[in-house]
């Protein structure tokens, strides 16, 4: 593990955090194992995010889970929680030893997130819609008690089909909440198709302006993209929410998981797990699927 | 657990396409289980019936509607992850002449949509048809946010609402087909799509009728949905310990067969109900209003309790808060002294 400070500096290099992407990755494919099923390809395509999210900007400190003034972070698509318990357990927030019993009975941990039992998880989630407005409030929560804590929101972009998330956008807009970021992991599927066959959303970045967010919208597997996009967040609490529109590939990192439909869940078993924990760890190969398929 | 019954889980959605054919579950072959039918039977129905709509949100690689998506396109709409639009949207469809079957997660449509039922689908008596499969615990490890254990306590208070519970594959059809010209709207309540057979062939069933599937002296127990396989390898256990039980299969829990709830008590002498539910205001519950109303028996509402269920799988789950067969026999033995 890395040299950190308490509050996390920016002085990780983008190699560490390549490889903590691919931790990520190689701990998915071994949870689910344990589990026997499990969110591969919607887990991939926000490894990149998460991991420069955890090792190279939140406020944070593993020895406080409940420090006041840590930035929060909602995972609002709660069904990639197998990617984001492997980071809370490397940073220290419990021993990594109790994911091997992962989604067993009476495990903290199942397929989606609960902050009554998971230190270092801020809200628990797993129905799609509600995590912008849970970020909202929290965000919110900042101004009379005059912190500068900033709130970060990851969303799918199947999960802005759900109204409430059009609700919390138009009021992070109408109260100017700039403490609050939400970052879409764009990764054009959904479960039942491409996202723009099933119920489309774009173009995202402009939905978002129109209801008075500032956006970008950059390469979310491409480090110093993401890096460069939480460089340019504004501080303070009031002005405008900030949304990064993330392009990501659902499945990358796993060629024939890559923009397939056919992996929103499942169980690798026998050579193609080893397969694929000997792809992943050769690091990311060009894109191998440019069209959605079955 | 083992990886299999994580597997079986998973088995519903895309990604394992081999499992999804060949699995069978307690001897019922996966042709034969209720996630294999919805989408064929509502397939039928809208053969012979114009009126026919089918509805998803997002879930149709679950619910396996991509059958009729595939037979009938012009009558099938995917509304993406957009429950309440997708519901109140289906009351305009039935207000325009058509009978809808909305279908997703029990957790998203009458949880996550009691209001869009109660408002725009029960007050307007229109006949919109609300499947919620995947209720109770069967989504094990998905957790809280996919489980459906408040829903017919919910579904039931609303004014007109028929609530029917589905207890396998045939019984499912049965209901779809029964649920056509049925009055005014309804929350049909699926399981995982599982669930091992009950029924050998579509039973001839009339919605507010419960089936008394065996016949008992000494107790009956009343269950709805999968609990009704339990109840009946339960009522065979019990028979060694010289215990003779009547199973009653309420599949309607609105209107509801008081006159099966009174002969129960008046002919057996205990009452054990069983669902995959909380024990606050669901079957039980029903159960014991008709009760404190005409006899005083021995009488237990066994469910899940008033709490959020663990993280695990199915099976686990089940043995955990004795839901299957040998949890019921346990409770059974209790309540009648025998534990
Ligand atoms: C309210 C609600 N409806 C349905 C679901 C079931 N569900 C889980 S993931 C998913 C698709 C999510 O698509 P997207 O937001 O694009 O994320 P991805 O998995 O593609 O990364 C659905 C429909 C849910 N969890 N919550």
């Amino acid at each position: 593990m890395a040299e950190r400070s308490a509050t996390h500096g920016r002085n990780v290099s983008r190699e560490f955090l390549e490889e903590r992407a691919k931790f990520v990755r190689l701990e998915t494919v071994r949870l689910t194992k344990i589990a026997g099923a499990g969110h591969y390809s919607s887990t991939f395509s926000a490894a990149e995010l998460l991991a420069c999210l955890y090792y190279g900007q939140l406020r944070i400190n593993p020895a406080q889970p409940d420090w006041a003034d840590r930035d929060r972070f909602v995972l609002s698509k709660g069904h990639i929680a197998i990617g984001l318990y492997p980071i809370l357990a490397d940073l220290g927030y419990f021993d990594p030893k109790l994911l091997d019993d992962y989604t067993r009975l009476g495990s903290p941990f199942g397929d989606h997130p609960d902050m009554k039992k998971i230190p270092g998880c801020d809200f628990s989630s797993g129905s799609l819609g509600h995590g912008l407005s849970v970020c909202l409030g929290m965000a919110l929560a900042a101004r009379p008690q005059k912190r500068d804590f900033r709130v970060y929101c990851m969303l799918g972009d199947g999960e802005l089909n759900e109204g409430q998330v059009w609700e919390a956008a138009m009021a992070a807009g109408h109260f100017g909440v700039q403490n609050l970021v939400a970052i879409v992991d764009a990764n054009r599927l959904q479960i039942d198709g491409a996202t723009a066959d099933i119920m489309g959303v774009e173009p995202i970045h402009e939905r978002f302006a129109a209801f008075g967010w500032d956006v970008q919208r950059i390469d979310g597997h491409d480090i110093d993209a993401v890096l460069g996009a939480f460089d340019t967040l504004p501080s303070g609490t009031t002005g405008r929410p900030q949304m990064i529109v993330a392009d990501t590939i659902k499945g990358r990192g796993v060629q024939m998981m890559e923009l397939s439909l056919n992996w929103h869940v499942g169980n690798l078993v026998g050579r193609d797990y080893d397969a694929v924990i000997e792809e992943i760890k050769a690091g990311l190969k060009p894109v191998a699927a440019t069209e959605v398929r079955p | 657990m083992s990886n299999e019954e994580g597997a079986a889980l998973s088995g519903l959605f895309t990604g394992i396409s081999d499992l999804k054919e060949s699995r069978s579950v307690k001897g019922t072959p996966a042709s034969r289980l209720p996630a294999f039918v919805l989408g064929e039977e509502l397939g039928d129905m809208a053969d012979r019936d114009p009126r026919v709509i089918v509805m998803t949100a997002d879930l149709a690689s679950a619910n396996r509607t991509t059958e009729f998506r595939d037979r009938h396109p012009e009558r099938f709409f995917d509304f993406g992850i957009a429950e309440k639009n997708m519901i109140t949207a289906a009351s305009g469809m039935a207000s325009a002449g058509m009978v809808p079957y909305a279908a997703t997660f029990a957790a998203f449509c009458a949880i996550l949509c009691t209001e869009q039922i109660r408002t725009d689908c029960a007050y307007t008596n229109l006949p919109v048809r609300v499947l919620g499969h995947h209720s109770g615990m069967s989504m094990g490890f998905y957790g809280t946010s996919h489980h459906a254990l408040e829903d017919i306590a919910m579904m039931r208070t609303i004014a007109g609402l028929t609530v029917v519970c589905t207890t396998d594959a045939n019984h499912l059809r049965a209901v779809l087909r029964s649920s056509l010209d049925h009055p005014g709207a309804m929350y049909i309540r699926m399981g995982r799509g599982r669930d091992p057979e009950v029924y050998a062939e579509v039973p001839d069933i009339t919605i507010g009728r419960a089936i008394r599937l065996r016949e008992g002296s000494d107790l009956t127990i009343i269950a709805t949905g999968a609990q009704v396989h339990a109840a009946l390898e339960a009522a065979n256990t019990l028979v060694e310990d010289g215990i003779q039980t009547r199973v009653v299969d309420m599949h309607t829990i609105k209107p509801l067969d008081e006159a099966e709830i009174r002969a129960a008590a008046a002919e057996t002498g205990a009452i054990l109900t069983v669902e995959e539910h909380n024990i606050i205001g669901g079957l039980g519950s029903a159960v014991a209003e008709v009760l404190v109303e005409c006899e005083r028996v021995p009488f237990r509402r066994h469910g899940m309790p008033d709490e959020f269920a663990l993280i695990g799988p199915p099976a686990g789950l089940y043995a955990h808060y004795r839901l299957d067969a040998p949890g019921v026999t346990a409770v059974a033995r209790e309540l009648l002294g025998r534990g």
